[in-house]
């Protein structure tokens, strides 16, 4: 293991600031999924598995293509299957690669309660640091998009890295490298955004996707994988998308103002405490309650 | 108020402890990157050998080709300077390291006799004589001098040659000139889209 070459911005559970924050780099890295072009070939699925070492593990069927139900701690990259009824009837087989969506606003980071387990690099990516991780699983219940997942053996918990090894020395994603249809993009996020943009008008004016979009949810900042979806409108169709996803009110409130009502409280024990020596000043012993050896 | 050397140094470590108690932390934050498992490793190019678009494929092995060390494949990945798939391979081209690293990969030849249910190990010399053998025999036994109508075409219709896409030109032209002078019409090769 080396030492990081990227700057952190962002720092799970660390008291001052993040030696990154406030760093504009010149960039930052997105992944562009054009879900209208998916063929469902799962090539960035075994990419995925090849580049980070993990073996293959039992499909588990479950009446469609789908490999499993979900993503696993070793299977970070899963391209969901939905038969979706259309208005009129017909069915449409939609795709999405389903990965870690590396969000502006992490919620993961957010709920993390350990040091430095949960970073976010000046690029944009935001990174599970496991020798840091204690394996509460917080960052679960902060993730929107239900993505970090707990390796049962080691007690840690680990998600897509957006292949930061790879991204740091300036290659692309595994996945992004194999997907033959070129329906997944790698670049910066100014640039992914201008050809999500492009493809969803085109879709809008010459092939009659009136709703096509890109989802891009200004719920969690942004994110650094954004979608082109056929129906902007209708993102739970493609594999249980959420349509607005925000960090739980409960992890933000309890990483915000319940931090400060429990700081209150402590200054203000340590202010009564204080008050009430000055006010009447040490206990005396009363000699008479022990006369009996200090029994009652 | 006179500060004696023992109370200065008696307030600074009170003082030091209490400040990181309170959460400053001078120890600077690095995280802890992955390294790039291919970054010295020696690349070698190559073509899939599944189907017939023939991808490129860049297999990465262990150490710099030096004496003393055996390569050993660590990891495949598309070629992005082949112009067939420019970097993107397919999942079961993704899968090629699982192809090269497996306990049942076929690593010796193997023959099934007419008639006989099961592989057999067979030596490559062996192999070789064998084969040698029934090229030439089918060969004298099926050879088309003349065609009905009394022309000369010098055939041999009964053996077909079939290449992969993992040939290279230079291997395919010797192929060709070798079947060509057995007689032999019927070659192909898969990757011929």
């Amino acid at each position: 293991m080396s030492q990081a070459t990227l700057a952190i911005k962002r720092i799970s559970g660390h008291a001052g600031p993040a030696p990154g924050e406030g760093v504009e780099r010149d960039y930052q890295v997105c992944k562009l999924v054009d879900t209208t072009t998916c063929i469902g070939c799962k090539a960035c699925e075994v990419a995925c598995l090849e580049w980070n070492g993990y073996e293959f593990t039992d499909t588990v069927f479950d009446n469609s293509y789908q490999t499993m139900p979900e993503t696993t701690w070793k299977y970070w990259n899963l391209i969901k299957f939905n038969e979706h009824e259309n208005s009129d009837g017909t069915i449409s087989l939609l795709m999405r690669k389903d990965q870690c969506m590396h969000c502006a606003d992490p919620g993961c980071l957010a709920a993390c309660p350990a040091d430095g387990a949960i970073v976010q690099y000046t690029n944009g990516i935001v990174d599970f640091q496991q020798q840091n991780c204690i394996g509460c699983g917080y960052c679960v219940s902060g993730c929107p998009f239900d993505i970090p997942k707990f390796n049962p053996a080691t007690k840690k918990m680990f998600k897509c890295t957006l292949c930061v090894d790879r991204v740091s020395e300036g290659l692309e994603p595994a996945c992004i490298k194999s997907c033959p249809t070129g329906c997944l993009h790698f670049g910066t996020k100014e640039d992914m955004t201008d050809l999500a943009e492009k493809r969803a008008t085109q879709l809008r004016e010459n092939f009659g996707f009136e709703k096509a979009g890109v989802y891009d949810p200004a719920g969690v900042g942004g994110t650094g994988v954004i979608y082109v979806l056929h129906d902007a409108t209708n993102p739970e169709a493609y594999g249980g998308l959420p349509k607005d996803p925000h960090i739980p009110w409960v992890v933000k409130f309890w990483k915000g103002p319940a931090k400060w009502i429990g700081n209150l409280a402590m200054l203000g024990g340590i202010l009564r405490v204080t008050v009430h020596y000055l006010r009447f000043g040490p206990k005396i012993v009363d000699g008479s309650k022990h006369e009996n050896g200090g029994q009652p | 108020m006179e500060l004696s050397r023992r109370t200065f140094l008696k307030s600074a470590l009170v003082g030091g402890a209490g400040i990181s108690l309170l959460g400053f932390d001078l120890t600077p934050a690095v995280a802890q990157l992955k390294e790039l498992k291919i970054a010295r490793a020696t690349e070698t190019r190559s073509t899939c050998p599944y189907c017939s678009v023939s991808c490129g494929v860049l297999i990465y092995t262990i150490g710099d080709k030096a004496k003393n060390v055996t390569p050993q494949v660590i990891h495949v990945e598309g070629d992005p300077d082949h112009p067939i798939n420019r970097g993107t391979l397919c999942p079961k081209g993704a899968s090629l390291e699982q192809d090269i690293l497996n306990p049942r990969r076929l690593l010796k030849p193997q023959v099934r006799r007419p008639g006989s249910d099961h592989w057999e190990d067979i030596a490559w010399a062996q192999a070789i004589d064998e084969i040698a053998h029934r090229v030439k025999k089918t060969r004298d036994d099926t050879f088309i001098e003349k065609d009905p109508l009394g022309r000369t075409v010098n055939r041999c219709e009964s053996m077909a040659w079939i290449g992969g896409c993992t040939d290279t030109n230079e291997f395919n032209y010797l192929v060709v000139k070798t079947m060509r002078s057995l007689g032999l019409t019927y070659i192909e090769n898969q990757a011929r889209v």
